[in-house]
């Protein structure tokens, strides 16, 4: 229970990356990004210098790398495909380990693992030294509809909230010797999700009618920065 | 199914971004009507139920888990419209703060997973629901069958924009049948998860589920005589 600073992937710091503002932060993140998706096939040294600024970024926040490294996790899926690909792409073969593969099945491979693990590492970057308010204020220096903040601001704030409210609604669904994964629990399982969409849906009208109480005209007041 | 950096070309990228940006503009408009003031508490706290919701993984099939996409769910349960601002939102926050989807790929994941998978689903939806009998019980199987569409019609958009801007010289036939056969099977656990919620909130409040609203005004309240 009890939200904590931050989230999950935030990790406090003083550095310059840190105190950046975070309207830059992202401007920086989608360029960079950008940069690394049009980068043409087999120009490696290219990766290579993005590799580099992107740790030199990194140094520069004093994060410690483990806390990226360990985080990297969300990429697997994206290797398991990245084998496979050598082996459904079209095109010249080549022995690999004695195995034949698709040459350029094999380097688009390659390309596909490098672009998408700077994106996973930028944006880990991003998320490990921006605090979610920052990052609200941010996008909303950017222009974003104040709708799409708001709506944002609201999951943040609340995620804590509904995702511990799951867990010890799973943890009683366990203690009775249900198993959520378990397609044969699924009605039990599909009862406790409309629960918690009800108790969700519940809780954004009573925390609306409180805003309304203190003078909510569908616009949020600015706060000031800290 | 989340899309990442580097898996479609730069052009496809921003062409995609640009469509999502229509589209969540689009659906803004269209959530006011769905909730008027109200829509950014409660679109903020259905996002969170539909991430919530996220985590919950089931088995697919050889070991390896889907989740929840809950497009059609957030549909049925609070409209349309909301349904596209909560998953555009739950994506945004997957991708800047978990790392979760590629910023250039925000975009396409948004027009495929928000946008394709809603409107496919919801008019499915409502497709049925204007053919069933006009009671609460076909209310969930409606939302079944439309969640069942939902996924692969979400892969199926990503076979396309892979066939125009994908970076790997992989035949559009094979990505084809590799996608929307594996997301079939997503698409079936799908839709049994989001029948059974949809049935137990119709069970104990169905004022609150837009895609029942149409029958709350046929139910009218009558008074009988109590026998003797």
């Amino acid at each position: 229970m009890g939200a904590g600073h931050g989230h999950r992937l935030f990790f406090h710091g003083h550095s310059p990356i840190h105190g950046a503002p975070a309207h830059l932060k992202l401007v920086a993140l989608v360029v960079f990004m950008l940069l690394v998706v049009a980068t043409p096939h087999r120009w490696w040294m290219a990766f290579g210098g993005f590799l580099l600024v992107l740790l030199t970024v990194i140094a520069v926040s004093r994060v410690p790398p483990l806390h990226i490294v360990r985080r990297m996790v969300v990429e697997v899926p994206f290797v398991l495909f990245a084998v496979l690909m050598p082996f459904i792409s079209t095109g010249p073969r080549v022995e690999v380990l004695g195995v034949s593969v698709s040459e350029p099945g094999l380097v688009a491979a390659g390309v596909f693992l490098a672009k998408a693990t700077l994106g996973v590492m930028a944006s880990l970057t991003l998320a490990s030294t921006t605090e979610p308010v920052d990052l609200l204020r941010g996008l909303r220096t950017l222009r974003m509809p104040d709708q799409i903040v708001q709506i944002m601001s609201f999951m943040i704030r609340y995620l804590d909230v509904v995702t511990d409210e799951l867990r010890r609604m799973v943890v009683g669904m366990r203690s009775r010797g249900c198993d959520p994964r378990s397609p044969r629990h699924w009605p039990a399982l599909a009862r406790t999700l409309g629960a918690l969409f009800i108790r969700s849906y519940e809780r954004g009208e009573r925390v609306h009618l409180a805003m309304l109480s203190r003078g909510y005209d569908g616009t949020m007041p600015e706060t000031s920065p800290r | 199914m989340h899309v990442p950096d580097g898996f479609l070309d730069a052009p496809t990228s921003i062409a995609t971004g640009v469509v999502a940006v229509a589209g969540v503009a689009v659906a803004l408009r269209g959530a006011r009507k769905e909730l008027d003031d109200r829509t950014a508490p409660l679109a903020g706290l259905v996002a969170t139920f539909v991430f919530a919701a996220q985590m919950i993984n089931f088995p697919v099939a050889g070991g390896t888990s889907g989740h929840l996409l809950g497009g059609v769910l957030a549909a049925v349960l609070a409209g349309p419209w909301t349904a596209v601002l909560c998953i555009s939102v739950v994506l945004l926050v997957q991708s800047l703060l978990m790392a979760d989807g590629g910023v250039t790929a925000l975009g396409t994941n948004i027009t495929l997973m928000g946008l394709v998978g809603v409107a496919a689903g919801w008019l499915v939806f409502k497709g049925l629901v204007a053919v069933l009998p006009r009671t609460r019980a076909s209310v969930p199987p409606a939302a079944a069958l439309a969640a069942l569409v939902s996924v692969p019609a979400a892969a199926l958009a990503f076979t396309v924009l892979f066939a125009i801007g994908g970076t790997a010289p992989v035949e559009t036939g094979t990505v084809l049948t590799a996608m929307v056969a594996w997301h079939v099977v997503i698409g079936i656990g799908e839709a049994v998860i989001t029948a059974l919620v949809v049935g137990a909130v119709v069970a104990s409040r169905p004022d609150l589920v837009h895609g029942a609203r149409h029958l709350s005004s046929a139910e009218h309240l009558e008074i009988r005589k109590a026998v003797a």
